[in-house]
């Protein structure tokens, strides 16, 4: 049977870890918001990039790139974002889950393999995959001369021909309680998706005068293309990565809080037990005295 | 009749810096600055390293480091890979990156990259010019 003492240990101790979670919780909350801003701040970038590439494209009748061309997939290249840190729930697990599942379909290719975030870095490393590079540490704050670093890697392996196709695997934020896990194509460029989800037609068919040739002005719009594609995966799952482990401090506060209460109950039922006891004993001492 | 005014949006992929009416705007083209006034014929250019001044209620100047710029009759969109308001811009660390790239392109060393090393300088120059005029003539006083 546990003493008082022992009851009053284990809540200071339970207590203290709340502490801990709940300040967790809160230091998550606010890299969350600050990721979300980043994501927000470079959304006009995005669409107005998207907007000048599409019209640039749709005049070329037989665009041609490097980042363009298409090759039997022989050799595949996957960017898998994971996060930074654990105690982040199943963030990490699910995202790891979701690239096995991308590595086993592709089995038969030559795979190749870029973790960015530390998480999936041991993971990977650890299953004896072919990393060709890694990125950790980019991913609590995602600084664009990073991005561009990526970009130029991939853009580079793909050009040269070491790989053939791209892909980018990350978890996508959704809300604070969930995220998307998404597999996207990055290298080549699909120039049909790139035409689709015109939203303003109108200035598509403007007829620019052109300072470049169009050729030029592609060559030059592809590369911030990749880029803003890479910025765009790396600001969603920092901002997953805070969410996941927002919510998984919130619910390890909240359960310290169960248990604290159990405890407590728990002490003053040893207590009241006890002192229930000594009346007992006075009562029938004093009965036998008289 | 043409347009009294334009709407200029100046964006960098971390963020939007300038979404505002124009009466006129310069550009640093990739081929030479152009001037634009509104009613322009739409129009798409590559940007090189230089200053972009805009008038709108005063005159703004920035540091524009290559980029994309789109113009139409009523509006002009720049998608710069850098930018910077004159105001924003640090001269002392302008001015170092600028000594730095003198002194990489004067050691005569064969290994340096000239292209990096020019650009650097290229951009320190641009900026140290940008903010220069903007200390000497305060913003809104034209």
């Amino acid at each position: 049977m546990p003493t008082l003492l022992d009851f009053r240990r284990h809540i200071r101790s339970v207590k203290n870890t709340q502490q801990i979670t709940r300040a967790m919780k809160f230091v998550a909350a606010a890299r969350l918001r600050r990721a979300q801003e980043a994501a927000l701040a470079a959304r006009p970038y995005a669409k107005e990039l998207m907007r000048v590439l599409r019209s640039t494209i749709s005049r070329i009748a037989e665009p041609h790139h490097p980042l363009l061309a298409r090759r039997p997939e022989e050799k595949v290249l996957a960017l898998v974002l994971t996060g930074e840190r654990g105690l982040a729930g199943a963030f990490n697990t699910n995202l790891l889950r979701r690239a096995n599942e991308f590595f086993r379909a592709n089995k038969g290719r030559e795979l190749s393999i870029i973790p960015l975030g530390k998480k999936g870095r041991d993971a990977l490393r650890k299953a004896g995959f072919n990393l060709i590079a890694e990125y950790i540490n980019v991913l609590s704050r995602v600084e664009f001369a990073t991005v561009r670093e990526i970009s130029n890697l991939v853009s580079d392996l793909y050009s040269q021909g070491q790989v053939d196709s791209v892909y980018v695997i990350f978890s996508e934020f959704k809300t604070v309680m969930s995220a998307n896990l998404t597999v996207e194509k990055l290298l080549p460029v699909d120039p049909a998706r790139v035409r689709e989800g015109s939203e303003e037609p109108s200035s598509a068919h403007v007829d620019y005068i052109y300072e470049q040739t169009e050729e030029q002005l592609l060559d030059r719009l592809l590369p911030r293309y990749v880029e803003s594609q890479v910025q765009r995966a790396m600001l969603e799952s920092s901002a997953a990565e805070h969410a996941a482990r927002m919510t998984a401090m919130e619910s390890a506060t909240t359960n310290a809080g169960d248990v604290i209460e159990t405890l407590t109950l728990h002490m003053n039922k040893v207590r009241q037990a006890a002192i229930t006891k000594e009346i007992i004993e006075i009562v029938s001492g004093a009965s036998t005295t008289v | 009749m043409l347009p009294e005014s334009m709407e200029l949006i100046i964006v960098t992929p971390t963020r939007q810096l300038v979404r505002t009416g124009a009466r006129e705007v310069t550009l640093p083209g990739a081929n030479g600055y152009l001037g634009i006034l509104p009613g322009h014929a739409p129009l798409m250019t590559e940007l090189g390293i230089g200053e972009l001044t805009f008038r709108g209620t005063g005159q703004t100047e920035l540091s524009v480091i290559r980029g994309f710029a789109e113009v139409l009759p009523d509006r002009v969109t720049v998608l710069a890979e850098t930018a910077e308001l004159a105001a924003e811009i640090d001269l002392e660390r302008a001015e170092a990156a600028k000594a730095r790239a003198q002194k990489r392109l004067a050691a005569g060393d064969p290994n340096i990259d000239w292209d990096r090393a020019g650009v650097a300088l290229q951009r320190a120059l641009i900026r140290i010019q940008v903010a220069r005029k903007y200390r000497s003539v305060p913003a809104n006083s034209h």
